[in-house]
């Protein structure tokens, strides 16, 4: 029963963590269609991010705290200048984007090396998350876990009430669902990509604060994570949060029991079965975007 | 319907390719000017040495470090005359954490370069990929990490530790300590998998109980699982043999699980000094190492290699078991070469045994017949301040023996 | 994918599907043009290269050439038919571990098992799926046929239910993710991380003898050449039409009544045939083959080689893949420590600014410098103008 209840949590847990790190990609994947293989070193420049502020900040929580926006101001600024530079001119041709940020990991993986050093960097947590909550019945709770899951649940909030309640996000979804449509009507398109492309990397900066928790910070600690973000995109449909909120949690629950049931190198291939077969049933996704577009 | 045309250009194509590859081979076979085993390249007043390390890919993490203390080596010989009055010139190559690039480079190193001997490779799989390059130009290869054993190629010196210099004596070590169950967690690959089946026949013989064994994925970051399981097993000891980044998440997880070294210590193989800094001291205090060599190991051999290193690399980088190991692996191959009197491969190791350093670690012994080193092992433990110290160690350096041929319980493991 | 920008343009530059042949006299010349251009690659591969190059670079070359030919599949199934497969080191793979087993096994002498099973596996015997692997009969004909097959399976399922553009591009690459975690945990039976390793011999030659390392970069050259005329074929072929025409406009094409799914569908296979080659001739020109050859990274740098080279034409993915590689090997000898910094940079800048790739320089010198007609087809054509890849 304990066990049971742990791997459900961590089963939500894991999804909290995929979420927090596909959150962005749901907006430049998603609703761009810019598939950025840099994701991952966005993630890294939110946990360097982290590490350099606790040089100068010394309390663990208030540097925590700090970091959040940091982050996603580096790495939303990153977005902004690989945006401008590169992708802009890209945006005839998706699949090439995803050549192009490929390149550009490589370098920002490189520059991590140069600037940090090679070895991974540690960070301190508060004391307040690295501990636990203990609940009837032997049940333990990491708060990490937890800062992690509300940090993702609250960043998607934030996210689906400026998609629908604020004039930017207005101008986004009008983006998404009718380019064409949504120059004519007088919006400024690529500013309005530009804005997308900044807040969808920014969050890529906080899931890199978050991550800082949990796993190792150093110059490979991304490459790890963008395939998973990109699935749970894929699989949750392109266009729309919603989906990848639903998938997320899904496939970590799916991933933990198959952990547990079998081994983690089984439950990650069972995982990927489970993603194929899935987009044979539904191959636009959980929840596909109506358009018009012929394609 | 016919989608395909002119099948005539295909035949006549094929036809031309054949014709050109017969002509071409018959003339190349009488071309055997450089014939395997290539020999190095002495002639001028420098002898050239190659340095295999990932600078760039996962593991760059581990081996940079690694290369550091190559090069520091490297240096101190030269500025006492370098070896048999010939300045040593290191040639650096990237492995890029790819095995086959590994043997691509070995071969370069030894082929285009014609180094006398090649320092590196940490992986076992790159070792494994470039074993049969060394083998083939009979060109030596020291390999400065500990290992999982069951390997004794004529052209590799192994100068760390093989399995009973390190997990044998970290298993004794809990066993009077008085721990009668471990939980074995790896990363899915080869060291750790043979580790373990070398745990497992240790406990079988000795009245130890092995509750689990679980692998994750290379690079894996996800822990919540493992931990779960390992805690629900109430075991007494965990065995740990993951490798980098995955020990950053595994202690992070095992820390906010309520787990501490108190409630349920844990043996690792693969956490030195400088991955201590990379997980931080708060999810690592107490918990228990296994090596060879700490920063803190007591000697003025050791003083000596911790101040130049951290005066040429800064204060705040601290010397692990791995970087002594290739450390002490240059000194060595200096003695080698000195004894034999040549850089000639098969003379130098002819000479190998019974050489003697006076390493950071302690006195250390070439084993003629393995190619391994005799070396003291030592159970650590982490301190507050990032450094790991010494809670005991086996008193006189152990002899290796990669295939545990002298360990009863060990027979039909190799 | 929905958005598609611009209106896609089914190009009718060359032969015309339905326009009957073109006048004699033109395509005899277009044949002799690609005859002598193809007689010049076979000297340069044949003649010069193992004259001017020492064994350790023909041997470099030869695993170069390897590379190409998996390049030449990626321009057919990606510049061709618009399909980003970044799972191509899957098919790779099965054909360098169908090499690799039989000659694992040939090296350990019949009834013996290869040395790493009981170092690892601690096997009393061969596992049942090793075991046919021990007749080159099976073993040969399964490095082509085995990846195909899959491929097959695979894309019967994957395209007929339409799914295409980056939904593809990703599930291939899980699918390069998801085979290499599954050669890994199976340590005992396929060597884990460390792969296939240690091969001494093929076929009764001992591939540590330089002139047989010689012979095996011949044997690769010469399918490099074979598939080239085989991709030329297919590309010149109504089929080959097809598949631009699909890549295109793939609804037009379903709208003219032809079934989009089995035409990307056979250039899928083809492509997978060629890196199972590929593969396969990789294991005695390098001597291993393991999951780190197969995974997600060789499998996008299979396809940056393509890219850097020019997607859309024939030799432009052969030409980027040994250059990419190259690069690679040059850089990374020169600057050790910082050449990771200007292999991002290649790749940024050729794809970014250069979307037909090098290729594309030379087509563009070409136009300058001959006024033939447009139509003109030459190795070096770009064929499409379309940048819509999706």
């Amino acid at each position: 029963m304990t066990v049971l209840f742990g791997q459900l949590f961590t089963g939500v847990s894991i999804g909290a963590v995929l979420l927090l790190i596909a959150l962005g990609l749901a907006l430049t994947f998603g609703q761009m269609n810019v598939i950025n293989m840099a994701h991952g070193e966005f993630i890294m420049a939110g946990a360097y991010t982290t590490y350099v502020l606790q040089q100068t900040i010394t309390g663990a929580g208030v540097s925590l705290l700090v970091a959040l926006p940091v982050a996603f101001l580096v790495a939303g600024t990153m977005g902004v200048l690989l945006e401008a530079l590169l992708i802009r001119r890209l945006y005839a041709r998706p699949l090439d984007t995803l050549l192009v940020t490929w390149g550009v990991s490589l370098m920002l993986q490189q520059l991590a090396r140069d600037v940090f050093g090679s070895p991974n960097v540690q960070t301190r947590a508060p004391e307040l998350l690295t501990g636990n909550i203990g609940l009837p019945g032997g049940l333990t709770v990491a708060n990490n876990r937890l800062f992690i899951l509300a940090l993702a649940l609250a960043a998607v909030a934030a996210l689906t009430l400026a998609l629908r309640l604020t004039p930017l996000g207005r101008r986004i979804r009008a983006v998404v669902q009718n380019r064409d449509l949504a120059a004519v009507s007088g919006i400024a398109t690529s500013r309005v990509d530009r804005t997308t492309f900044f807040v969808g990397s920014g969050l890529a900066g906080v899931a890199g604060v978050a991550l800082t928790l949990l796993g190792p910070i150093g110059p490979t600690m991304g490459t790890n994570l963008i395939i998973d973000a990109f699935l749970v995109v894929v699989v949750g449909g392109i266009g729309q949060l919603k989906g990848s909120v639903i998938v997320a949690f899904a496939l970590g629950v799916l991933q933990a029991t198959g952990e547990y049931l079998t081994t983690l190198s089984v439950a990650k291939v069972m995982v990927f079965v489970a993603i194929v077969a899935f987009l044979q049933w539904r191959p636009q996704g959980l929840f596909t975007l109506r358009t018009r577009s012929l394609a | 319907m016919t989608l395909f045309r002119g099948r005539r250009i295909l035949a006549g194509a094929m036809t031309l390719v054949a014709a050109v590859a017969l002509t071409a081979c018959g003339s190349k076979t009488s071309d055997t000017d450089t014939a395997a085993g290539v020999s190095a390249d002495t002639s001028g007043d420098t002898v050239k040495v190659g340095l295999l390390n990932s600078l760039s890919g996962t593991m760059a993490i581990s081996e940079v470090t690694v290369r550091d203390a190559i090069m520091l080596a490297v240096e101190e010989i030269n500025a006492v005359g370098g070896v048999l009055g010939k300045k040593v010139e290191p040639v650096g190559e990237d492995g890029a954490s790819d095995w086959p690039t590994f043997a691509e480079k070995a071969e370069k190193l030894i082929s285009q370069d014609r180094v006398a001997a090649v320092f590196g490779c940490w992986t076992s799989a790159s070792r494994k990929a470039v074993k049969p390059v060394f083998e083939k130009n009979k060109a030596l290869l020291f390999y400065p990490v500990q290992y999982e054993g069951l390997e004794q190629s004529p052209y590799i010196f192994y100068t760390g530790a093989t399995t009973n210099q390190q997990i044998v004596p970290g298993l004794d070590y809990l066993k009077a300590q008085g721990k009668k169950s471990v939980y074995l967690v790896g990363s899915d690959y080869v060291f750790p998998r043979t580790a373990n089946k070398i745990i497992k026949a240790y406990a079988a013989a000795n009245g130890m109980t092995v509750l689990g064994e679980d692998y994750a994925p290379l690079g894996s970051t996800e822990f919540g699982t493992i931990v779960n399981k390992v805690k629900s097993s109430k075991v007494d000891a965990v065995f740990n043999t993951l490798n980098g980044d995955s020990n950053v998440a595994f202690f992070k997880e095992y820390t906010s699980a309520g787990l501490t070294a108190a409630s349920m210590p844990v043996v690792s193989v693969s956490i030195a000094e400088e991955e201590v800094k990379g997980i931080g001291t708060q999810y690592l205090a107490d918990q228990l190492t296994a090596w060879n060599y700490y920063q803190t190991t007591p000697g003025a051999a050791n003083e000596k290699f911790v101040a130049a290193y951290k005066a040429k690399f800064g204060p705040d980088k601290p010397t692990s078991d791995p970087m002594e190991a290739a450390y002490v692996s240059v000194h060595l191959w200096k003695a080698m070469v000195e004894k034999a009197g040549t850089f000639e491969v098969e003379k130098v190791r002819a000479a190998a045994d019974g050489i003697t350093f006076e390493a950071p670690e302690g006195l250390v012994t070439v084993d003629g017949t393995t190619q391994h080193i005799a070396k003291t092992a030592r159970i650590g433990k982490v301190g507050a301040d990032g450094l790991i110290t010494e809670v005991w160690n086996s008193g006189q350096p152990i002899k290796p023996d990669p295939y545990l041929k002298s360990y009863p319980w060990a027979t039909g493991l190799s | 994918m929905t958005a598609v920008v611009g209106p896609p343009t089914v190009t009718t530059v060359g032969p015309v599907p339905a326009g009957g042949p073109p006048p004699g006299r033109r395509r005899r010349a277009l044949r002799l043009r690609a005859a002598a251009g193809f007689a010049c690659g076979a000297a340069l591969l044949f003649a010069v290269a193992p004259l001017v190059l020492s064994d350790f670079r023909l041997s470099l070359l030869a695993k170069y050439l390897c590379l190409a030919m998996v390049a030449v599949g990626v321009g057919i199934a990606w510049g061709r038919g618009g399909m980003l497969t970044l799972g191509q080191g899957v098919f790779f793979g099965l054909g360098g571990y169908a090499m690799a087993m039989h000659l694992k096994l040939a090296d350990a002498g019949p009834g013996a098992m290869p040395d790493f099973m009981q170092l690892y596996g601690q096997l009393d015997e061969l596992p049942v799926w090793w075991r046919p692997f021990a007749s080159p009969w099976f073993a040969l004909p399964a490095t082509v046929l085995l990846p195909m097959a899959v491929a097959f399976g695979l894309g019967s399922l994957v395209f007929r239910r339409r799914v295409r553009g980056a939904y593809f591009a990703i599930l291939s690459q899980a699918l390069a993710a998801a085979m290499v975690i599954l050669l890994v945990g199976q340590q005992g039976t396929t060597g884990g991380t460390n792969g296939l390793t240690d091969i001494q011999g093929f076929f009764g030659y001992d591939l540590d003898d330089p002139v047989n390392q010689r012979m095996v970069y011949f044997v690769i050259a010469a399918c490099l050449l074979g598939l080239l005329v085989l991709a030329r074929q297919l590309i010149q072929s109504r089929y080959g039409e097809l598949l631009v025409a699909v890549r295109d406009g793939e609804e037009r094409v379903r709208f003219l009544g032809y079934d989009p799914a089995s035409v990307k569908l056979v250039a899928y296979v083809v492509a997978a045939g060629m890196a199972g080659l590929a593969g396969a001739l990789f294991v005695p020109a390098v001597g291993i083959i393991s999951p780190a050859l197969i995974g997600i990274v060789p499998s996008i740098e299979f396809v940056i080689g393509v890219a850097v080279g020019g997607r859309a034409t024939l030799l432009g993915p052969v030409l980027g893949a040994v250059a990419v590689a190259w690069a690679r090997t040059a850089l990374s000898e020169r600057f050790p420590g910082t050449w990771t910094y200007l292999q991002g940079l290649l790749f940024v800048l050729v794809v970014a600014f250069l979307p037909g790739g090098l290729a594309s320089l030379v087509a563009l010198a070409r136009r300058r410098g001959d006024d033939g007609p447009p139509g003109r087809f030459t190795l070096w054509r770009k064929r499409s103008r379309t940048e819509t890849v999706a």
